[in-house]
């Protein structure tokens, strides 16, 4: 009995490891190519080349063409280093927000974090603040998404007690309270701020620079650390509220502590690349299917495929249409809004048996 | 653990929106004892156990155990105290079995008992018959699996109280059996084991004291053979019962004959 357990304890371990494993490959096979391609192509090895040349390794060849080096470090390599960052921000916060709400369909924009992110960073664009520099966008869309957030779960909070149901109604009206306060921005706005609230909106890596990516990357290692650390207990919430208790766990604090760092994963996400969708339902819901549920592995799992999810896709948005840089958030809700039609259809044969 | 206080419960009120649903109840639990807690729908036996667990916070009384307060009690500390096996067996995610119950041990982490987590894990799983179903999906079982795959992790919580909702309500009788003799033997290993059950005769068969709670109050609290006797349980379930001697244990049939007599009569 216990070498048959230990024996099947193994094979988990090892399907965990292989993930990461190809995780990681992929990641950085992505972030070459897709560093490489654009409007002036590099090939892999000069891409590489150039990278450890910059670490003091005076290995492989540097680009050939004429400004091949700055296009890298100036325009390539911030794209997909925001990719990145984003990408693990956003697919951590889902994974995050399904395992406190114990609800596999749970995502940031459900919940209303996103839209209040969204309308604090409208705000910054129409009345034109700029109080904290380049991290002003960032720092709005953070107090917008925390203090929506809070609203949500104070007003679905009852006795010390919060029910997943009525929290996600109380979500879809702090939604709509949202989108109202957005077409006001919009209404308020002049031309220019106007349509970068639509492009906001649509989501997209164009423009991302360097102090762009040092302002969300703390943001974004702060939030995969704390949720890192509280995967074990996620686990146990699995159980209910009544039964996660019961096992030891302080559950509201535990809620408290994961809708800050889901405000912040969020606030890294959305602050200068705009709303992404679905990529926080689609990454964990796979990773889930790979390796089941327990949030020691989903958590950093997650963090590693939204990167790779979203690195792809902003290669796909720069390059599918020669000379045009689509919204990235238009590729990702094509892909994800049929992968939700499949969950639900999936979730109504197998009623509560989420995998 | 103390060696001479259990639970002890006193004096406990409690409201539920308005509704009194306890009423200066008090309960003992020695340890080494088996209680039954018994009564019809609604007599508060859930809420009893609730508020002893700490989800419902009591309008007057105290629940203390081994001589101090649980609501004192930190969320983990409390679950080395006591553990509880809940009616509902839901769960949100599609853990697997071992999983499941290795849940259990949980408030043992970065504890020296954590060693041992491996051992009480796999004891707790053959003591709950579910060892063949470790690597099954918790949310595709039948709900009797479920329940007992929930009472595994129970044992595996390893706590001084053991309390048990309605543990044997989706099971076939050899389970019931089953899951009752290992609370038996949980009890005779020291631990103060709380249990609420609607089969009387099932109550009588394994519990040193049998509680009746009838409309949030005690009825009546002593040996099976005390308190199961057919003017007692006639009044609080408002039907006439049969009550006969097996082996020295009472075995509680509804009277049928009588109660189609009162119905045609009323």
């Amino acid at each position: 009995m216990p070498a048959m357990r230990v024996g099947s304890h193994r094979i988990r371990v090892g399907r965990a490891t292989i993930l990461f494993a190809l995780l990681s490959v992929g990641l950085v096979a992505a972030v070459i190519v897709a560093a490489g391609h654009g409007q002036l192509d590099i090939p892999a090895r000069e891409v590489v080349g150039s990278v450890l040349h910059r670490l003091g390794l005076d290995i492989g060849p540097m680009p050939h063409a004429p400004q091949g080096e700055n296009t890298l470090w100036q325009v390539r390599f911030p794209r997909v280093a925001t990719a990145i960052v984003v990408g693990a921000s956003l697919a951590t916060a889902g994974a995050l927000m399904q395992g406190v709400f114990g609800n596999p369909l749970a995502e940031p924009a459900v919940v209303g974090v996103s839209s209040g992110a969204a309308l604090a960073a409208a705000a910054v664009i129409v009345f034109d603040i700029g109080t904290f520099g380049a991290s002003t966008t960032a720092a709005f869309a953070f107090a917008g998404g925390l203090i929506t957030t809070l609203i949500v779960y104070l007003m679905s909070r009852d006795g010390g007690r919060t029910e997943v149901v009525t929290l996600v109604l109380t979500g879809i009206a702090v939604n709509a309270m949202a989108s109202a306060g957005m077409a006001l921005m919009m209404f308020l706005g002049d031309t220019q701020a106007r349509e970068e609230i639509v492009f906001w909106t649509l989501g997209s890596l164009n423009g991302s620079r360097w102090p762009y990516v040092w302002v969300i990357a703390p943001l974004a290692t702060v939030g995969i650390a704390g949720a890192v650390l509280m995967a074990g207990k996620l686990d146990l919430l699995a159980l209910g509220d009544r039964a996660a208790r019961h096992v030891g766990v302080d559950v509201e604090r535990l809620r408290l502590v994961a809708i800050v760092l889901v405000a912040v994963l969020t606030a890294a996400g959305v602050a200068f690349a705009g709303i992404i969708g679905f990529v926080g339902l689609v990454v964990p819901h796979l990773i889930r299917l790979a390796v089941g549920p327990g949030h020691r592995v989903l958590v950093p799992a997650s963090a590693l495929g939204g990167a790779l999810l979203l690195v792809v896709a902003d290669l796909g948005a720069r390059t599918l249409v020669a000379y045009a840089d689509l919204p990235i958030g238009m590729l990702t809700a094509l892909v994800g809004g049929p992968f939700f039609f499949w969950l639900l259809r999936r979730a109504r044969r197998t009623a509560g048996g989420w995998a | 653990m103390s060696g001479d206080h259990g639970l002890e419960v006193r004096g406990v009120s409690l409201t539920l929106d308005g509704q009194p649903v306890l009423r200066d109840v008090d309960l003992v639990i020695g340890p080494g004892e088996l209680v039954a807690l018994v009564g019809p729908n609604g007599a508060g036996k859930s809420s009893l156990l609730g508020v002893v667990v700490g989800d419902h916070r009591p309008d007057t009384g105290t629940v203390e155990f081994a001589g101090a307060p649980l609501a004192g009690l930190g969320a983990r500390e409390a679950a080395r105290q006591r553990s509880v096996l809940l009616q509902e067996t839901r769960l949100a995610f599609g853990f697997r079995v071992e999983d499941v119950v290795r849940m259990g041990r949980t408030p043992w982490h970065r504890t020296p008992a954590e060693d041992s987590d491996d051992e009480m894990v796999a004891t707790a799983m053959l003591r709950a018959d579910v060892a063949d179903l470790a690597d099954r999906l918790f949310p595709t079982l039948s709900g009797g699996e479920k329940a007992r795959v929930s009472f595994a992790r129970v044992l595996a919580q390893a706590t001084p109280l053991v309390l048990l909702d309605e543990p044997t309500a989706a099971l076939d009788i050899r389970h019931q059996e089953q899951v009752l003799g290992v609370a038996r033997s949980l009890a005779d290993a020291g631990a103060a084991v709380g249990v609420v059950l609607h089969d009387l005769t099932l109550a009588a068969a394994w519990a040193d004291r049998i509680c009746v709670l009838s409309e949030g109050r005690v009825a009546a609290d002593g040996a099976p053979v005390d308190v199961l006797v057919p003017d007692l349980l006639a009044e609080v379930y408002r039907h006439p019962v049969d009550v006969i001697v097996h082996d020295g244990r009472p075995i509680v049939v509804p009277s049928r004959k009588e109660a189609v007599a009162c119905q045609a009569a009323s």
